[in-house]
């Protein structure tokens, strides 16, 4: 029940994160393949194949269901078609962060998104993260993402002394936390940014985002080296809120990255050079 | 996947560079008002119809330029918590442009 | 922290240069209304202090603002980095200030 990719048109070029070459497929609809197509519409599926930079699209019938994912088409080729697919899931309930691809051009959280809300004339377009270093067909290597997050400092550093005061929940500070806490590391909004493109001193909008929750945590003991932190890469978003466009879970780490920007503006002009580092 | 804030963006880089390369010549040549015969001159020059066109050009860069510096500043600086700024300032940036292109216009 | 300084230079420059690029923008529709002479341009600049201290902070501003934006660019964009780029940003810096200087000195 192998759907053919048929070669009419090949160019070099660059989607999702990967290089190579593109091919166009085209499905055979009435191929026998033990699904009632009349019932059935087959979805045109085209997925990226290959390892590391070198790799080409290549095409599957899927049957169409009610409340398909797309993690549910991708799982559909591995398990039917080609056993040697590699992607990535987890807990497929949208928390744990791991399915994220490439779809139709913009990156989504798969096993949340419906294939009724994103296929285009039942077509549908799979390929690896952008930005991430891709490990074999849809699974990209995270780790830059995640090493960048942590030489951004954005992890919390308990306060030395107990803080006495309890956190209110209506407080202005934790309400900004508040609303960047959601964060399932999906790195969505790395794959979306430019600047993550551009810059590779760039930390990313997720991790400046948590960055921007722990320098409203009072229980955090280190909000000055949170800061300086800060301070080497945040001015580096330039405010076109694709992160925000992306985000699977609803937050704005741009509003997140404005409020680094300020405490840092603030900050910078607190201490002049000429008195040196404290 | 380009929306509002990326163009915003990307028109405010443009216009930005565009001004940079410009500016040393403009210098340059306000300069030349020591010797009153040489900037009338290139006054004179600038009097054709492709060089006046040209600085409504620039005219309205600079108008682009502000605006897109206002949408920056209003984004870091201002407490938004919504997306919906940018819109706004991209509203604001197209009326400004508009009104300066006109009024370029009307003096080219 | 260069960097952080160099971005709070940007932004402070910027909240200088706004408010002056309008007002500079209104004296280009003003001053092109029936065409630019070197004796018109000078009627109004010669011998104003106020001219010269507003266009004088204007100069400093705008030659500060724009080697900082353009090393973004050139980063980002060209992918031109290191001391190299910061020491042609920085000649141009002072391009800028030479020139703009000169022309404030020529037209006062
Ligand atoms: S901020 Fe949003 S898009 Fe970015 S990693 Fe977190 S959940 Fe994913
Ligand atoms: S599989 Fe866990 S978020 Fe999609």
């Amino acid at each position: 029940m192998t759907a053919r990719a048929t070669k009419s048109r090949s160019r070099a070029g660059r989607i999702g994160g990967v290089s190579g070459s593109i091919v166009k497929c085209i499905c055979p609809r009435g191929v026998k393949t033990g699904y009632d197509w009349s019932v059935m519409a087959a979805l045109e599926v085209e997925i990226w194949r290959g390892e590391g930079n070198d790799g080409s699209w290549r095409c599957y019938a899927v049957p169409h269901q009610a409340n398909q994912t797309v993690l549910d088409v991708v799982t559909h080729v591995q398990r039917h078609i080609d056993p040697s697919l590699a992607y990535r899931f987890a807990c497929r309930v949208g928390m744990c962060g791991s399915c994220a691809m490439t779809v139709n051009g913009r990156p989504r959280w798969t096993c949340r998104t419906h294939v009724s809300r994103v296929s285009r004339k039942g077509r549908l377009r799979i390929s690896p993260l952008r930005n991430l270093p891709v490990i074999r067909d849809l699974a990209v290597d995270m780790a830059p993402f995640f090493e960048k997050w942590r030489d951004a400092e954005a992890r919390f550093v308990p306060s030395p002394v107990p803080v006495e005061e309890p956190v209110r929940p209506g407080e202005p500070a934790r309400k900004a936390a508040d609303a960047g806490i959601e964060c399932i590391n999906c790195a969505i909004c790395y794959a979306a940014c430019d600047s993550v493109a551009w810059n590779p001193d760039y930390p990313g909008p997720a991790a400046l985002n948590r960055l921007w929750t722990l320098v409203n945590d009072r229980r955090d003991g280190d909000q000055d080296g949170h800061l300086e932190a800060a301070g080497t890469g945040c001015h580096l978003c330039r405010s076109h809120q694709e992160c925000a466009e992306v985000c699977p879970t609803n937050l704005n780490p741009t509003t997140a990255i404005a409020g680094l920007k300020r405490e840092v503006f603030r900050r910078t002009l607190a201490r002049p050079p000429w008195e040196g580092r404290q | 996947m380009r929306h509002g804030s990326w163009w915003a963006f990307l028109l405010h880089r443009l216009s930005g560079v565009a001004l940079a390369v410009f500016l040393p010549f403009h210098f340059f040549v306000l300069g030349l008002a020591v010797e009153r015969a040489a900037l009338n001159d290139v006054l004179d020059w600038a009097d054709n119809l492709w060089v006046k066109l040209a600085e409504a050009g620039l005219v309205v860069l600079l108008a682009l330029h502000l605006t897109g510096g206002v949408r920056v500043l209003l984004l870091e600086f201002g407490r938004w918590s919504d997306r919906q700024q940018s819109r706004i300032a991209l509203a604001g940036g197209l009326a400004l442009l508009a009104g300066f292109g006109f009024l370029a216009a009307a003096f080219a | 922290m260069k960097e952080a300084w160099l971005f709070t230079v940007q932004r402070l420059s910027a909240l200088v240069l706004a408010p002056l690029v309008l007002l500079h923008l209104g004296v280009i529709l003003y001053a092109v209304r029936d065409g630019l002479s070197a004796e018109e341009i000078l009627a109004r600049t010669q011998g104003s202090q106020l001219w010269g201290v507003v266009y004088g902070l204007f100069v400093f501003a705008a030659a500060i603002h724009a080697p900082i934006g353009l090393r973004a660019v050139l980063r980002e964009w060209v992918g031109w980095r290191g001391a190299g780029l910061d020491i042609a940003m920085g000649l141009f810096g002072l391009l800028l200030l030479a020139l703009g200087l000169r022309a404030l000195a020529a037209v006062l």
